[in-house]
């Protein structure tokens, strides 16, 4: 029976992104996009549906979301919110925080700010990033984050994801695999971060997961700027009046300093 | 420096679009400081629709329930109450309610409400914003010895029949408001939003 | 007869004139805008002043606006800044403005600074003019070190303790001196509530009176130009400066064209970069304050990191005192030389333009020192980087204290009797 062997994408996508002063594995580079509004869709009931149960986003109005997504209200009444709570409230988690920092030693904390706080590359490389580690206790560890006290929520997506060893290629400043000029062959260093899922041990393909990641990623980076899109719609008329007024200014003084010789 | 100006219609061109510029510039550099003063998201939120459940609301009872911080009135009229409505026109201000602050799709009927007996409006005077007691019963009182069943207001005086109207002579100025709400089903009234009614 | 002291000018008839006679208004707008001949070679180095009083404008009227959303406490500090970023319509537009608008007032205020450095604009007769500018710097400064806890992040927090530990290190005093400025064992809403009334009265206040005289003594001896040449020495028969050309309306012209580049490119920061790249809003300040968990590294906003560098290039003790306490002396000192330029500078010269060599090539070193420094204040601290700090820590003090040999020393050109 074959495995297929799912490199973690570090090898798959050549942009590289250090976490500041965090975990040595480089992140997976991804550009999130504020106009697609249906991948912000799918990451919104991603996150409603995995995440919300422990981490809030309470900062969040399931209105705001429905308007800047473009979904009527009522879809997101019946479909999005659970606890049941109104369209105008925050998103707050029907877990008390008291007793999710019992059950998992600390509140799992709010998530509006997330990618704000770590970069969109760190939290949609983190999320696919757990690995099979019985000796902790969730039997899962986490590449970017080591020892992080959170379960895979996602591993029924994904699928059993185990690390080893092995010999990995290297790609060049265009994602072509690099060739050693001398020898011909493909040039490789040895790893120890590669990871694998186990096929057919997720619903998703590892494609379809990997989808699923950057529509999540993509809500959450709107979550955190929710006016982002307003910004740079407003900030360029803003930018274009305002080098209209400076040319303008420019022969008005021109104009009054032919007064001094 | 000399005083003459070489080409005095440049220059007055150019002070002009200046002048404009700089005034449209200044006028829309006040957009966010004058927008960050409606209602914020959160204002909004605690200022959303509120349900009102009239199931166990009987005839001749009301029911009170907070929107926007205003107390709003459910009252089940019976039906001597609504008989006896179309009598009361020519001692009220303004029975048909031309002036009235009321939703267009609520008829400006005697009954001013979108089910007879279930009359929902703003419980405060539109004199001086007092709240008015509910005064049903057809009875002689202190205020009026012929008095036909309405809301009186302690503040000022004001008196109003069971559909909100104000009578005659008293300071208010208007019937009572009635806030925008509609039938979300038979017995659940969502007060603050139109529901597609126009 | 009019009323009124009748030494003024006055306007001849109408509204102007009745308020003439009760108030100085034509007197003024005379002295300050009309009449007010500054030289007509100010090259583009002469219009920080302007941006200043512009950002400073920016500053007091975002503040305004932020002071109605913003809740002082610790428990509702951090949500009530995303309530202004989030449910405040267009409150942030408001906020970026405020918090890039802090970090303009830096760029501005230092450039403005540099120019008066080359320029030799804090000599005689403009000592007091140096004098009141380094107080605004300073008052700037605090004004910004109490904003920045305002919003209540792990960075707000842990930059207010190290900057809050360093009065901590004057001997004998100095712990209880830290909590006497907290109110408490440990910053808190306390200190939250003092330093947002520092913020949003006391120091605006400050800041706002040494403006006035800032200009009011600017005004009475004139501005300097690039030639540092007195154009007072040169009067027309109606006793006009031959070489000056009137405030208003021409340098305000000219001044609108640097208020237009200026906002164009406030507006790309605001809409596009609001964060600066970290540099103006810092990552981990989008966590609230937890004062059981530091972030991994800690750095000042950048317009404090040259002094911070310094800071921590004191790693030796030294006459029996600290590291510490010596890194907050020499700290403290390198403002406080700012302090005493008019009296370091010997030069018979005022402008770079005709200085010699020596004090061209001294102020290029202090500016590299100073950029050098500011730059290593952002980052960790390693070996290399803490030699390099201290060379340039020390570069920094010599173009002060150096100054007055060199610039008696070396010749200088002579100086034209008009401006070029």
């Amino acid at each position: 029976m074959k495995k297929l062997l799912l490199l973690s994408l570090m090898m798959m996508v050549p942009m590289f992104a250090q976490a500041a002063g965090g975990p040595s594995v480089a992140l997976d580079s991804i550009e999130v996009d504020a106009s697609d509004h249906s991948s912000l869709q799918r990451g919104m009931q991603t996150y409603v549906n995995y995440c919300l149960g422990c981490h809030t986003a309470q900062y969040q109005r399931y209105s705001r979301a429905a308007e800047d997504l473009h979904m009527p209200e009522d879809l997101v009444i019946d479909n999005l919110i659970f606890s049941g709570q109104k369209i105008g409230e925050q998103m707050t988690s029907a877990m008390d925080p008291k007793v999710s920092a019992k059950w998992f030693g600390a509140a799992p904390p709010d998530l509006t700010n997330e990618v704000n706080l770590r970069g969109a590359d760190w939290v949609y490389t983190y999320l696919r990033t757990f690995y099979v580690d019985e000796s902790r206790p969730y039997g899962v560890n986490n590449l970017v984050f080591p020892s992080v006290g959170m379960p895979n929520v996602l591993a029924q997506l994904q699928g059993i994801q185990s690390k080893s060893c092995g010999d990995v290629s290297e790609y060049d400043a265009h994602g072509n695999p690099a060739i050693d000029s001398a020898t011909g062959k493909a040039i490789t260093h040895q790893s120890c971060d590669i990871l694998t899922v186990e096929e057919g041990s997720g619903s998703m393909t590892p494609a379809q997961f990997d989808a699923a990641i950057y529509d999540l990623t993509n809500f959450m980076a709107y979550m955190s700027k929710p006016y982002k899109a307003d910004s740079h719609r407003i900030g360029l008329w803003a930018i274009l009046f305002c080098l209209l007024m400076t040319v303008l200014f420019y022969f008005l003084k021109k104009e009054f300093w032919r007064d001094i010789h | 420096m000399s005083n003459e100006v070489a080409n005095p219609t440049r220059r007055r061109v150019l002070v002009g679009a200046s002048i404009v510029v700089g005034a449209v510039g200044g006028v829309t550099a006040l957009t966010p400081f004058v927008a960050s003063w409606n209602p914020s998201a959160k204002a909004r939120a605690a200022g959303a629709a509120v349900k009102a459940d009239i199931s166990k609301l009987e005839p001749g009872q009301q029911m009170i329930v907070s929107w926007r911080g205003k107390p709003v009135w459910i009252v089940r009229r019976n039906a001597e109450a609504l008989a006896n409505l179309d009598s009361l026109n020519s001692s009220l201000a303004d029975p048909d309610s031309v002036d009235a602050k009321q939703p267009a799709y609520v008829p400006n009927t005697p009954v001013r409400a979108l089910r007879d007996e279930v009359i929902v409006m703003i419980g405060l005077c539109t004199h001086l914003g007092c709240s008015p007691t509910y005064n049903p019963e057809v009875v002689p009182t202190a205020f009026d010895a012929n008095w036909q069943g309405g809301f009186y207001c302690p503040c000022h005086g004001s008196t109003f029949d069971l559909s909100g109207r104000v009578y005659k002579g008293k300071p208010a100025p208007t019937n009572l408001e009635i806030p925008p709400h509609f039938y979300e089903s038979d017995t659940v009234i969502l007060i603050g939003e139109d529901g597609g009614n126009v | 007869m009019g009323v009124g002291n009748p030494n003024r000018a006055k306007a001849e008839s109408g509204i102007v004139r009745w308020i003439d006679d009760r108030f100085p208004l034509t007197q003024m707008w005379q002295d300050h805008m009309s009449k007010y001949y500054a030289a007509k070679n100010f090259n583009v180095w002469y219009v920080f002043g302007v941006l200043s009083l512009l950002v400073l404008v920016n500053q007091i009227l975002t503040g305004v606006w932020l002071t109605m959303s913003y809740e002082p406490t610790a428990e509702g500090a951090f949500a009530s800044v995303e309530y202004i970023m989030r449910d405040v319509e267009m409150g942030w537009i408001i906020r970026y403005m405020h918090s890039s608008g802090a970090s303009a007032f830096f760029v501005v205020v230092y450039l403005h600074m540099f120019r008066g450095l080359m320029y030799g604009s804090y000599q005689k007769p403009r000592e007091l003019i140096w004098l009141f500018g380094m107080a605004i710097y300073l008052a700037l400064m605090a004004e910004g070190f109490f904003g920045y806890l305002l919003p209540w992040g792990q960075m707000s927090y842990w930059g207010a303790q190290v900057i809050l530990s360093l009065a901590g290190a004057i001997p004998v005093v100095g712990e209880d001196l830290v909590q006497w400025i907290r109110g408490d064992y440990l910053i808190s809403g306390i200190t939250l509530n003092r330093f947002f009334s520092l913020h949003v009265i006391a120091l605006p206040m400050v800041i706002l009176g040494l403006v006035v005289l800032h200009i009011l003594a600017l005004h009475d001896v004139g501005s300097n130009n690039p030639d540092g040449i007195e154009i007072d020495q040169n009067k027309d028969e109606n006793g006009v400066p031959v070489d000056g050309a009137a405030f208003w309306p021409y340098h305000v012209i000219k001044d609108l064209v640097a208020v237009g580049v200026f906002l164009t490119v406030f507006c790309l920061v605001i809409f596009f970069f609001p964060e600066g790249g970290g540099y103006f809003i810092e990552k981990p300040n989008y966590e609230p304050a937890n004062s059981l968990k530091t972030p991994e590294h800690i750095a000042p906003v950048w317009y404090f990191t040259p002094y911070y560098s310094m800071l921590r290039a004191v790693t030796q003790p030294l006459f029996g005192l600290d590291a510490k306490f010596l890194g907050v002396i020499v700290m403290g000192g390198a403002i406080a030389i700012l302090f005493v330029m008019p009296w370091l500078d010997r030069s018979p010269v005022k402008s770079m333009r005709y200085k010699g060599w020596m004090s061209r090539v001294w102020l290029a070193i202090f500016v590299v020192s100073f950029v050098i420094l500011g730059y290593l204040g952002t980052l960790a601290t390693t070996e290399g980087r803490t030699t390099v700090a201290q060379v340039c820590t020390l570069l920094y003090f010599l173009y002060f204290i150096l100054m007055p040999f060199y610039t008696r020393m070396e010749t200088t050109k002579p100086v034209p009797e008009r401006v070029v």
